[in-house]
């Protein structure tokens, strides 16, 4: 169910985007790729915050849900990232003049692909569920404490990455009518996050019984 | 477990000096370690453009990929050995702290690993035609700070992927994300150092590499006891 109203919300960010907000004077119609970019974006980082705070708990709580949990958001933060590292590229060839810069965000966004990728690899190579759990636990409470540290060291290179316009100490740099279909966009791919978690989390739940009746696992 | 120092530490001292002897007696890790990060140094030579990029351009970067490979190599077998003949159940039933395991198996891979970084050194001034001009204490140090850190998070990962499938694929694939932070740094302070630029200009650098040590050998030894939580 939440699944079906973050697709239609999305479409319905995606029809406000091209058809309702004006076009950027500067950059023209590539401006408009943000409304994906940056919604993917921080539901990527939520989506990574979630897990490193799931693992914490999982390893002081021991409750295999918070386990299924991390799984489920992990495979939904490499489709993000992965949307991340497409449209970046493809709004930075036309308005940096290149398809890839070693930026902060843009290089904490590709380790952090890294990572989840990393983190479901371990999974597959593991049998023992709860064995999996918790070396997936390690992995992921680890990984969360990386990417401010990544995101650091970039830093201290140049950048050219556009400043945050909305959480702008001087406050939006944008038009509201901008700002507003930005928001709407997020609100729409946090809704589609959820909704993707929650599904792939009672797929994890259902995986989880079978398991138990020692009914093997395709 | 009586005597001038706690318990844990003295523990972990006793598995560092048992990992650190039986790699004295045998040496075919360390010989090993050397003649890989050998190799490195001597191939990044010829995969370059002599004709658009000088040698001592690349050798900081040059020196410290070999390290992180090195390093690497080093520590996929730090807990694979203990797989042989079941020595990793004998340290598990024995009676101490699993902290005091990962402090000594950490101190191990430490000394190790700075070890062939101390040997890496030498051949990169000859291979690479740099004059240190007395970089040397800077080049220590930053090398103490970056090392430490990955090491810390490299012997969780050494004993998580030791039991896994794939495990010689799987440990750099975990490890190295983790190894950018400290790597950035060393290689861009090592840099700043061959070009005799002061040490106190780096201060940045340094405490970024600081700050990263004391998160993850912290968090290394509160994460470590759940890989044996059985």
């Amino acid at each position: 169910m939440l699944t079906v109203a973050g697709l239609l919300a999305v479409a319905a960010a995606y029809a406000r985007a091209i058809m309702f907000t004006s076009i950027e004077a500067v950059q023209g119609p590539a401006q408009k790729i943000m409304y994906v970019h940056v919604p993917s974006a921080w539901c990527a980082f939520l989506a990574f915050i979630l897990v490193g705070i799931c693992s914490a708990l999982y390893l002081w709580l021991g409750d295999r849900r918070l386990d299924t949990f991390s799984e489920a958001s992990v495979e939904v933060g490499v489709v993000l990232t992965g949307l991340v590292l497409i449209t970046g590229p493809i709004w930075g060839k036309p308005i940096w003049g290149t398809w890839w810069q070693w930026e902060p965000r843009l290089t904490s966004t590709l380790f952090l692909f890294f990572l989840f990728v990393g983190y479901l690899t371990l999974r597959r190579a593991i049998f023992d569920p709860a064995e999996r759990a918790r070396y997936s636990a390690v992995v992921g409470i680890l990984g969360a404490m990386l990417v401010p540290f990544i995101h650091l060291s970039v830093y201290m290179f140049r950048t050219i990455h556009p400043r945050p316009v909305v959480l702008n100490p001087e406050g939006p740099t944008m038009p509201g009518s901008f700002v507003a279909t930005l928001l709407f966009s997020l609100g729409a791919f946090t809704l589609l996050y959820l909704g993707l978690v929650t599904m792939r989390y009672g797929l994890g739940r259902l995986r989880e019984l079978r398991e138990a009746r020692h009914v093997p696992v395709a | 477990m009586r005597g001038p120092l706690p318990g844990t530490v003295r523990a972990a001292l006793i598995i560092a000096g048992k990992d650190l002897r039986s790699e004295l007696r045998r040496r075919t890790a360390l010989v090993s370690a050397v003649v890989f990060a050998a190799l490195i140094l001597a191939i990044f030579n010829f995969a370059r453009d002599p004709t658009s990029l000088r040698a001592d351009q690349l050798a900081p970067s040059a020196f410290w990929i070999t390290c992180a490979f090195a390093a690497v190599t080093a520590l996929s077998r730090a807990f694979a050995v203990e797989l042989e003949h079941g020595a990793l159940d004998g340290l598990l039933l024995a009676p101490v702290p699993r902290e005091a395991l990962f402090l000594g198996k950490f101190l191990g891979n430490l000394v190790f690993v700075l070890v062939v970084e101390s040997i890496a050194l030498p051949l990169f001034v000859l291979f690479f035609n740099v004059s240190l001009n007395g970089a040397l204490p800077g080049i220590t140090l930053v090398a103490l700070l970056a090392t430490v850190g990955f090491v810390a998070v490299g012997t969780v990962f050494s004993a998580l992927t030791a039991r896994v499938r794939f495990n010689e694929l799987m440990l750099p694939v975990l490890l190295l994300p983790f190894m950018l932070p400290p790597l950035a740094g060393a290689a861009q302070v090592t840099a700043a150092l061959l070009n005799g630029r002061p040490l106190l200009e780096s201060a940045g650098w340094l405490r970024l590499l600081l700050v990263y040590d004391i998160v993850f050998v912290t968090l290394s030894l509160l994460v470590f006891p759940a890989l044996f939580d059985e």
